[in-house]
């Protein structure tokens, strides 16, 4: 009998599985996430190893990149964001749907890195929600797939009724989106 | 061709306008007065025996102690010859002033946009002068030694730690 | 836009498309508004600086072994290329002379970035153009230079590869092994690589008259390095200005005939040949040097002494505290410097006045100079051959804004 992966904590019986439909939902969707490479400088080239053989990324489950956010579960943000980028990065994450969540890949996403300057945007939590982040300047894949790894955790624990609560409206609020 | 062959033509036809030629490293420079470095570029470009063909890159400079407080520096190269020239132009104004380059080098016209988008540089007759690079509301000329390059806006800087 | 032109407009039905700052085939952040008529392209506004970094205000506050770090991130797919280039021009400055063995492995060092930097190129040309595998299989001998370049400086991609006086420690035995390795299983996969684009009748079909480019264009929009070289114009930095000992070495410029995708395309996949037979020439010469140990210049001043010098010698100790500390003593003075980057004459020009920092870097980034050239060479083009082309003129965001 092959094991595919492990099943969540429920109860069994002849012919029926009972089990929270949370857990179902999350161990469904963890291993399906389709990611949004927004890739703008040297961690881009990193995630494009990432993407290649040796470190394949497609055995997580997102073998599938999506480029449109209408389509896409998780917002890579891999690179330095300026500020003239960052109206754009915010449309974009305002037009994927829910539920999805927010990678900050590298030392210049997660905070600005090596470049304080007066162009560079301090860090992309000034203007969106971020779930994980991964430092380095860039990271070796390695370390990419850890943070991946971590964002199947988070959404695999994820309650379904998260995104319609009063805590999570009122995280959008702090950042200015409905 | 060698400097003297170059400063040979161009004192010819240039003469007192040019303020200085020197060879700094490995590279003849020569310094014009503001008003003739258009005049001098197209010299350079059009004559048949020198053909300074190949507009190699532009830029500006601030000196803010200095009596001339902004510079232009132009960098040609003769590929026929493989010779390398850089030429400087020295002013006042403010804000600095030159007539485009863009009629004689097509790759002028970024290379201008970035003068005035760092520096403020005017240049008469281009197409299109705006900021490139910066963010067209942006106020200031990043590059000039007044402005900050911090972020002013960061709020979670610590000055003991940073030794202020 | 004169009259004639708006009256046109007017009469047609155009649309405008964005090509924006985020898109799959635009490999970097630089936006496009493209006004097609249909689905060819009648004129584009780019907009660049969507990652602009200010490396050169950064380079006016940092001392001069600090801005190495800067250097990586210009072109990031060859990041070593911009390291040397910026070494070789502080020792331009403070006089600095290196030895031999040192210019040989600086070579080599670099001929590995350019073929880290044309399989990226020439990969993603296959990936736009709807071949993947291509992609898939040259990354493999990406991760294989990567471990080389583990092996010398311990990073894989922003390097910070070298002092300034040399290289910061020899190579070890590890990376020789690997050196070798690649010298022999790079060809292979190259012919494969090769066996599946170049004589292929839909690659072909593609990429022929795909985004032309004459030789007065590229003479007048200042374009440098292969794009250049595609369209027939021989010039290389490495053989019109030698530096690092290039003129010891034996190797052909390839040129291609009408500058179009394809010859882009050729001119690269050529070059990586010549880069291999660098490589291997440069194992060579060092074979046949008396030197066999030294990795840097003897100058104390601008090179860190070896640890237990510090410890027990008092001048040693000076220095490497003035060198820390960077109150080293750079000549004043001002000098342009250039390389042959990945696309072309990378230019360092740089001023100093006697103090820490330098007074001003320019760099001359040829990405930025040669991208004004791209309205230019896709009107009247259809949209699938300007996304082409923009992939095949190798435009790396972090050159392109600095």
């Amino acid at each position: 009998m092959a094991n595919i992966t492990k099943a969540p904590a429920g109860f069994e019986g002849p012919g029926f599985f009972a089990t929270k439909i949370d857990s179902v939902v999350g161990l469904a969707r963890k291993n399906s996430i389709w990611p949004l490479p927004f890739a703008t400088s040297c961690c881009g080239i990193e995630f494009m190893a990432t993407m290649a053989s040796h470190y394949d990324l497609g055995r997580f489950g997102s073998e599938r990149l999506s480029f449109s956010p209408r389509q896409a579960d998780l917002l890579m943000v891999m690179g330095t964001i300026a500020k003239k980028m960052g109206p754009v990065l915010r449309q974009v994450y305002e037009q994927m749907a829910e539920p999805r969540w927010v990678l900050s890949v590298g030392a210049c996403a997660s905070s600005g890195g090596i470049f304080d300057t007066y162009s560079v945007l301090q860090g992309i939590d000034r203007i969106i929600p971020v779930d994980v982040y991964v430092p380095g300047c860039p990271p070796r894949p390695e370390q990419i797939l850890d943070g991946i790894i971590k964002i199947q955790e988070l959404v695999a624990s994820e309650s379904i009724r998260r995104r319609d609560s009063a805590e999570y409206k009122e995280l959008l609020a702090s950042y200015g989106m409905q | 061709m060698d400097a003297a062959f170059v400063s040979e033509k161009i004192k010819s036809r240039f003469g007192d306008k040019i303020l200085a030629d020197e060879m700094l490293y490995d590279m003849q420079c020569i310094t014009i007065r503001q008003e003739s470095l258009h005049d001098l570029v197209r010299f350079l470009r059009d004559d048949e025996s020198l053909g300074f063909g190949f507009l190699t890159t532009m830029n500006a400079m601030h000196f803010p102690d200095a009596g001339e407080k902004f510079s232009l520096v132009i960098h040609l190269h003769a590929w026929k010859q493989n010779y390398r020239l850089r030429l400087k132009a020295f002013t006042n104004q403010d804000p600095p002033t030159f007539p485009t380059f863009t009629n004689l080098f097509p790759a002028a016209n970024w290379m201008e946009r970035e003068a005035y988008d760092f520096f403020g540089f005017r240049f008469t007759g281009h197409p299109d002068l705006r900021r490139i690079l910066n963010m067209d509301d942006m106020e200031g000329w990043p590059l000039r030694k007044e402005y900050p390059l911090e972020d002013q806006a960061r709020y979670d800087k610590d000055d003991k730690m940073f030794g202020r | 836009m004169n009259s004639q032109n708006s009256q046109e407009i007017a009469h047609k039905d155009y649309t405008t498309l964005n090509l924006g700052p985020t898109h799959p085939a635009t490999h970097g952040i630089f936006q496009n508004v493209l006004t097609m008529d249909g689905e060819l392209i009648v004129s584009a506004e780019p907009t660049i600086g969507y990652i602009h970094r200010a490396f050169e205000k950064l380079a006016e506050k940092r001392p001069y072994y600090q801005i190495t770090p800067i250097t990586d991130r210009m072109n990031y797919c060859s990041s070593p290329i911009n390291n040397m280039g910026w070494h070789m021009t502080v020792e331009k400055l403070a006089g600095i002379k290196i030895p031999k063995r040192v210019d040989y492995l600086r070579v080599i060092i670099m001929e590995l970035a350019r073929i880290s930097d044309h399989l990226v190129c020439n990969s993603v040309i296959g990936v736009d153009s709807g071949a993947m595998t291509g992609f898939l299989y040259v990354f493999q001998f990406r991760e294989h230079i990567y471990d080389i370049y583990e092996a010398i400086c311990g990073a894989r991609l922003t390097t910070n590869i070298g002092r300034i006086g040399g290289l910061e420690r020899d190579f070890p035995q590890d990376a020789w092994t690997r050196i070798d390795k690649l010298l022999v299983d790079l060809p292979k996969g190259l012919k494969e690589f090769e066996k599946m684009l170049v004589r292929n009748r839909i690659f072909m079909d593609r990429t022929i008259n795909c985004g032309p480019l004459s030789q007065e264009m590229a003479m007048q929009y200042s374009f440098t390095g292969p794009n250049l070289r595609a369209t027939g114009i021989d010039y290389d930095v490495r053989v019109m200005n030698p530096y690092s000992s290039y003129e010891d070495f034996d190797f052909i410029i390839p040129v291609g005939t009408h500058g179009d995708t394809y010859d882009r395309f050729m001119v690269r996949e050529q070059e990586m040949w010549e880069s291999i037979s660098i490589i291997r020439q440069a194992l060579q010469k060092l074979e046949k040097l008396e030197d066999k140990t030294s990795f840097h210049a003897d100058v104390p001043a601008f090179y860190l002494p070896p640890k237990d010098e510090v410890y027990t010698s008092m001048e040693a100790l000076i220095y490497h505290f003035k060198i820390v500390m960077g109150e080293t003593d750079i000549p004043k003075g001002e000098v342009y410097h250039c390389v042959e980057g990945g696309n072309g004459e990378l230019g360092f020009y740089l001023v100093s006045d006697g103090g820490r920092q330098p007074y001003r870097l320019h760099l001359r980034r040829p990405c930025f100079i040669y991208y004004q050239a791209y309205p230019e060479m896709i009107k009247g083009a259809f949209l699938s051959d300007a996304i082409l082309t923009m992939s095949s003129m190798n435009v790396i965001a972090g050159e392109l804004d600095a």
